[in-house]
């Protein structure tokens, strides 16, 4: 039975980017914050577009079914939107809170000032993971590239592989847990005691993203807060 | 003895003058740059040297009290099914709340509603107040993305991509301690009290390319109602200007070095970027080079004080101008009526430009709340809009002079320059001669 067929049986709206513009796409999507309208929903063949499933604030359930490109699930509020494929530059951008999954790897700057919500990559993230987060839950299953959580202010990034070099660089109150290893510090991060409170949080975090790890292989890392203000003596760091 | 007593046979060094030596000893005492407010303070080539000429026998004036000069604007009419239309050239600069008071936005959107222009947010969001009182709002995506969200975004009139400002292109944003108060650090997500220092790139775009793309999403977002601005400090102007209308801007903004600011290195405010004037000829090069002069849209700032640098703009080819520095001024920074109190920080009316301090006793640039309860939002607002009205009627009284219905009329063809320098930048003829320096080059 073809996944059309299938889904219209299941009461799926099924939307092929292949014939389907993507400005009607993510019309329809944003008119179900003011109206109700299908509760799940399944793109095919996004063909690595842009955009796709950006602004949406409702509570539908979005299956992507292929690669996209920069900002999809951009500024996302309520939805769930999940990508079975890989995701490009900027993936869930100022994301404000549902859930946004992507099964395969992302580009650089995912969950880029993300203000609320979870976002989970569950291959590696590129450079930039996390980049000023501003309340967002990150994990990673995989590694992150470098400058990941660069002026990081708060939220959590959960990183199951590697972190690449200058991790939490300028980082401000954010927590960064990396259960491989770290390339490098950035400037003001440092690391810091995996305490109780830390491990609680990990496996209920880890549990969301449905990531098996054991919390107590991580370690927690974040800001020695002595760039906070200017000091003479911390000229070379600014 | 007073040092305007000094007697005659002193001299004083024109390389090492009283305010380089003031600051080598700052420097040497305090060991950090010197961070303000304000613009550039040196002396730049501006509209102040050039000239219009006014009708005469080959040309003739309109009637100044008697015929139409018409002022309108619309603002991106490019892509956005809602361009913005407004009743003058002149609109409100981005400020944040952060910079300046709560009561300092309220006012700067009451005057601006009162005669019919927009006001911009800042680096910090957009407030209620602000909302509230502005009846069109245009919305900035900047670096920090302080504040950014999609309902803002929804209810903004426009959205302005800042790539840079004239005071620091290059630059991020920054705010001292003493103003990250509960609310701006809870607008921000950042401790409160902590140097503020934001960054200087997008954190998710890099490039004209990816530029394209971001506006795409913009778009999306919004469900392509708003217009899009792209904002740029004045630099390679030229280049900037081409990059962001192939990126899909429905407006551009260019502000020049003279472009305010509420705190920034010394160095960077005076050292970094081109002058207004020159900044708007290449932004017009650039657009009428790709026959996208009105139809893209654009707005320069840096250095606006008064009509005659508002005509001067548009006959050069703006579509409108904005103002900062000029619309603090006008609620009433730098008072003399303040002189003892400016004095008792260290500074004078007429020289204030520590906005970074927050202990501005006009109640303007703080966010210390028995000072910004000192600043009354009507009257500040009833400021900003006689302000508005008198640049507006001042542009009328020029573009009439040289025979215009409508400000946008105004020509480089209206104008000449007073210096060598003017002449070539803005391309009109050195007044009196034929000479346009560096258009003749073979």
């Amino acid at each position: 039975m073809a996944v059309a067929e299938r889904d219209q049986q299941a009461a799926v709206e099924h939307v092929d980017l292949e014939t389907t513009p993507l400005r009607e796409l993510n019309q329809r999507l944003h008119d179900l914050a003011g109206s109700p309208g299908p509760a799940a929903w399944r793109i095919v063949n996004p063909n690595g577009a842009h955009a796709v499933a950006c602004g949406l604030d409702s509570d539908v359930e979005v299956e992507v079914e292929g690669h996209v490109g920069y900002y999809c699930a951009g500024m996302n509020k309520r939805a769930t939107v999940r990508i079975h494929g890989n995701a490009s530059t900027g993936l869930a951008e100022n994301m404000m809170s549902g859930l946004v999954v992507v099964d395969g790897n992302a580009s650089q700057s995912a969950g880029a000032t993300g203000r609320g919500g979870l976002l989970v990559v569950r291959g590696d993230a590129a450079a930039r993971c996390g980049i000023s987060m501003k309340g967002i839950d990150i994990v990673v299953g995989g590694s992150v590239g470098h400058m990941s959580a660069f002026m990081a202010q708060t939220g959590s990034l959960v990183v199951c592989g590697d972190a690449g070099e200058a991790l939490g660089d300028s980082v401000y109150e954010s927590r960064l847990y990396v259960r491989g290893s770290v390339a490098s510090l950035g400037a003001d991060c440092v690391e810091k005691e995996l305490r109780d409170e830390h491990r609680t949080q990990l496996t209920e975090l880890l549990k969301a993203a449905e990531i098996d790890a054991d919390p107590a292989d991580f370690r927690r890392y974040g800001s020695a807060r002595q760039l906070y203000n200017f000091r003479i003596d911390n000229a070379g760091a600014y | 003895m007073a040092v305007t007593e000094r007697p005659w046979n002193l001299r004083e060094s024109y390389l090492f003058d009283r305010t380089v030596i003031a600051e080598i000893q700052r420097a040497s005492r305090e060991g950090i740059y010197d961070i303000r407010g304000f613009g550039a303070k040196r002396r730049l080539p501006h509209f102040d040297d050039l000239l219009f000429l006014g009708a005469s026998i080959s040309r003739y004036p309109l009637e100044g009290y008697r015929e139409r000069c018409a002022t309108d604007v619309v603002l991106g009419t490019r892509f956005a099914k809602k361009p913005l239309e407004l009743k003058i050239p002149v609109t409100i600069a981005g400020m944040s709340f952060g910079a300046l008071s709560a009561p300092a936005k309220e006012a700067l959107g009451r005057g601006a509603t009162e005669v019919g222009t927009s006001t911009t947010t800042g680096d910090g969001g957009m407030t209620n107040e602000e909302r509230e009182h502005s009846e069109t709002l245009v919305y900035q995506l900047l670096p920090s993305r302080y504040g950014m969200n999609p309902d803002d975004l929804r209810r903004a009139d426009a959205i302005e991509v800042v790539v840079g400002q004239g005071a620091k292109p290059g630059g991020g944003g920054m705010l001292l301690g003493h103003k990250i108060s509960d609310r701006v650090a809870e607008m921000r997500d950042l401790p409160k009290g902590i140097d503020q220092r934001s960054a200087s790139r997008h954190p998710d775009w890099t490039g004209p390319d990816d530029l394209e793309i971001k506006i795409g999403e913009l778009r999306e977002i919004t469900d392509w109602e708003k217009p899009i601005f792209v904002k740029v400090g004045a630099s390679r102007t030229y280049y900037d200007v081409q990059l962001a209308v192939k990126a899909g801007a429905d407006a551009i903004v260019v502000d020049g070095m003279q472009g305010g600011t509420a705190a920034t290195q010394d160095v960077f405010i005076e050292h970094v970027g081109i002058p207004t004037l020159p900044a708007t000829r290449l932004a017009v090069d650039a657009l009428q080079e790709l026959g996208m002069h009105r139809q893209v849209q654009l707005i320069v700032s840096g250095g606006i004080r008064s009509g005659a640098d508002v005509a001067k703009a548009l006959a050069l080819g703006a579509d409108a101008v904005s103002i900062g520095t000029a619309a603090l001024v006008a609620m009433g920074d730098n008072s003399p009526e303040l002189e003892d109190e400016y004095r008792e920080i260290g500074s004078s009316a007429g020289f204030y430009d520590d906005y970074q301090a927050g202990r501005d006793p006009a109640g303007i640039s703080t966010q210390d709340d028995d000072l910004a309860a000192r600043f009354d939002p009507v009257l500040g607002g009833r400021r900003i809009a006689n302000f508005l009205r008198v640049l507006t009627l001042e542009t009328q009284t020029l573009a009439r002079a040289c025979g215009k219905s409508h400000v946008h009329n105004l020509e480089p063809e209206d104008l000449v320059a007073l210096t060598v320098e003017a002449a070539a930048m803005a391309r009109v003829p050195v007044a009196g001669t034929d000479w346009i320096p560096g258009s003749n080059r073979t």
